[in-house]
């Protein structure tokens, strides 16, 4: 097309020079948009290249003070300056596996119901409701978390729980310890509310990919609801799913506010899930604007430099898993 | 026969499972809008549009921190908004199925999921530290970057959908390319394209964790960009966990008033966006 453009060009030259100007500044302007709009492009790497970067740089003295043994060490003293980055890692951790643990299940049980059972007239409003409750901001479910969830966690959940798992010898000590509301436990319980409509959501948009013929037939040779569930639809949108729940994990070890509320901030490791604990996300969020002195403030940043690698990780994982499934699907 | 009867039962339990668990769900949605609503309209008053954030004990509104709010999140949408729409049309529309286009969907997936903490330590290392203290543009510039990966992906996906036969059109007329984008492609996303920008300021509206190392907070008003600068999301964290009545009910209000924008704005986006797939 710009060959030809360029012969009219050259051609429509020889009768008016005007008009040559004209193609010549509109040629010009599609250089200088197509250019742009490539530049906006390489800012979303160097966007990324600078998070890195900055982080990096903002983490030398600490990788210096500490090497390694910051990522083993549990030690978090302001006072002797000494940090360690093992009990905000583990607290991520076993956040995010708490949270999921029930997301995953409850997400994907809602998105069943959306498509296979809801009827027809219940269907659009139950999936508007999910879609608008995943957009909102997590400081809602922080402010709940901290002000309803918390009160009643500590009354009737946590006390049960010690009653039910107390005399069991390994389980007693997963739940020792008097309740009291604020833990890993309550925070991993936020973390799964605010995950859930965000699973649902979109595994209810993967599972409605699937052709209904496949499902129709499936029913036509007599399968019931369960099977079609289990053998057609799962099978077929294990892409997505997987896809959906990493991208809902990732979301958990990064979540900052609904966490910060109710975990209490101890830097200890202890081996119940009803003590305080803290996450990387809660710490900086609760410590940084406090943090006096260069290796404070560096083993901050060390910390988010941890948390950027890990949920980089997933997120690149879940991709390129993607993209593999997709191949042998395609086979 | 048997088998049948077992298979049956198994299907009726886990499909009671999933419709006990939507119920349990839905049941904990409506328990925090509830408790939002209850808590958020008692304290809701002429005062909290009126007044500035009041000292513990004493008597004031949010007003500083609304004004704060729509500030930052207005500056920084009109920072991001055009940079995303810009490097999308470049994915949807030059690069396409270029190296440098397929690493930047994958990079801008990753941003638009990466922890929104850990930017607004990027903005503290890159504006705050230098500056050598907290001001309201390092919160424009974090909400600036993560508004960005959300325009950028809704308006490729938008223009996606535009048909080739019209940029085929427009460009056998002799249109230049960019007039072919400008002129044609982005007047058949529009709706799309706005849509995206409502979802990405609903989703920074909420923000808190950029923030608070970036425009920090400010208990007073103020309209300078070179200072602290109060935000509801920043005032409802340091409120909630206070242990004032007043400041504690504020931050209820807080709550309700940042949700109510948020779900407007999706609303308007949804109806934006179905008012286009019914043309």
């Amino acid at each position: 097309m710009a060959d030809v453009a360029m012969g009219a060009a050259a051609l429509v030259e020889e009768r008016s020079p005007g008009r040559s100007k004209a193609l010549a500044s509109l040629k010009f302007g599609d250089l200088v948009f197509g250019r742009l709009t490539q530049a906006a492009a390489a800012l979303v790497l160097l966007i990324l290249s600078g998070v890195i970067l900055s982080l990096l740089l903002g983490a030398i003295p600490a990788i210096r003070a500490f090497g390694l043994g910051f990522l083993v060490s549990e030690q978090w003293n302001p006072v002797t300056e000494k940090f360690g980055a093992l009990a905000p890692i583990i607290g991520t951790v076993t956040t995010s596996i708490i949270a999921m643990a029930i997301a995953a299940p409850v997400g994907v049980g809602i998105a069943v119901f959306l498509t296979e059972l809801c009827p027809q007239a219940l269907r659009r409003p139950i999936g508007i409701a999910i879609e608008l409750l995943a957009g909102i901001p997590s400081i809602i479910y922080g402010i709940w978390g901290l002000f309803v969830l918390a009160p009643f966690v500590q009354a009737y959940v946590e006390p049960a729980i010690i009653a039910v798992f107390g005399p069991i010898p390994v389980l007693s000590s997963v739940f020792a310890g008097p309740p009291y509301g604020i833990g890993t436990l309550t925070a991993g319980f936020v973390l799964a509310i605010m995950v859930v409509p965000f699973i649902a959501a979109v595994s209810r948009d993967v599972f409605d990919t699937v052709p209904p013929v496949l499902k129709e037939s499936a029913y036509g040779i007599g399968c019931t609801s369960w099977e079609v569930v289990r053998r057609v639809v799962i099978p077929y949108t294990r892409v997505g799913l997987i896809g959906g729940m990493m991208l809902g994990l990732g979301r958990a070890l990064g979540e900052t506010m609904a966490v910060t509320f109710v975990i209490g901030n101890a830097h200890k490791i202890t081996s119940s899930l009803l003590a305080p604990g803290t996450t990387i996300s809660a710490t900086i969020a609760n410590e940084f604007t406090e943090a006096d002195g260069q290796l404070y403030t560096s083993s901050l940043i060390a910390l988010a430099l941890i948390l950027f690698v890990i949920t980089f990780l997933v997120l690149a994982a879940a991709r390129l898993m993607l993209a593999r499934l997709e191949r042998q699907k395609g086979r | 026969m048997e088998r049948f009867a077992s298979r049956r039962r198994s299907s009726a339990i886990m499909m009671g499972l999933s419709t006990g668990v939507t119920a349990f769900g839905l049941v904990f949605l409506a328990l925090i809008l509830g408790t939002l609503l209850w808590k958020g309209l008692a304290g809701l008053n002429l005062a909290v549009f009126t007044q500035m954030t009041p000292p513990p004990g004493g008597k004031g509104g949010l007003l500083n921190a609304i004004a704060g709010s729509l500030a930052m999140t207005s500056l920084g949408v009109i920072v991001g908004a055009p940079l995303g729409m810009l490097a999308g049309t470049y994915l949807a529309e030059y690069g396409r199925y270029s190296k440098l286009a397929s690493l930047v969907r994958f990079i801008n997936d990753i941003l638009l999921s990466a922890p929104s903490i850990v930017i607004g330590l990027f903005v503290y290392q890159i504006i705050v530290a230098p500056l050598g203290h907290f001001s309201a543009l390092a919160g424009v510039v974090a909400l600036a970057i993560l508004v960005v990966p959300v325009v950028v992906r809704t308006t490729e996906d938008m223009l996606l959908l535009v048909p080739a036969p019209l940029r085929e059109a427009a460009a056998a007329l002799g249109l230049p390319r960019s007039h072919v984008i400008l002129k044609v492609a982005f007047r058949a996303a529009r709706a799309g394209i706005i849509t995206g920008v409502l979802l990405a300021i609903a989703r920074v509206s909420g923000e808190t964790a950029p923030l608070l190392f970036t425009s920090l907070n400010n208990q007073f008003w103020s309209s300078n960009l070179n200072a602290p600068m109060a935000s509801l999301p920043a005032v409802i964290f340091q409120f909630a966990l206070s242990p004032y009545a007043d400041w504690q009910q504020l931050a209820w209000t807080g709550a309700l008033l940042i949700t109510l924008t948020v779900l407007t704005l999706s609303v308007l986006a949804r109806w934006l966006s179905a008012s286009r797939t019914n043309k």
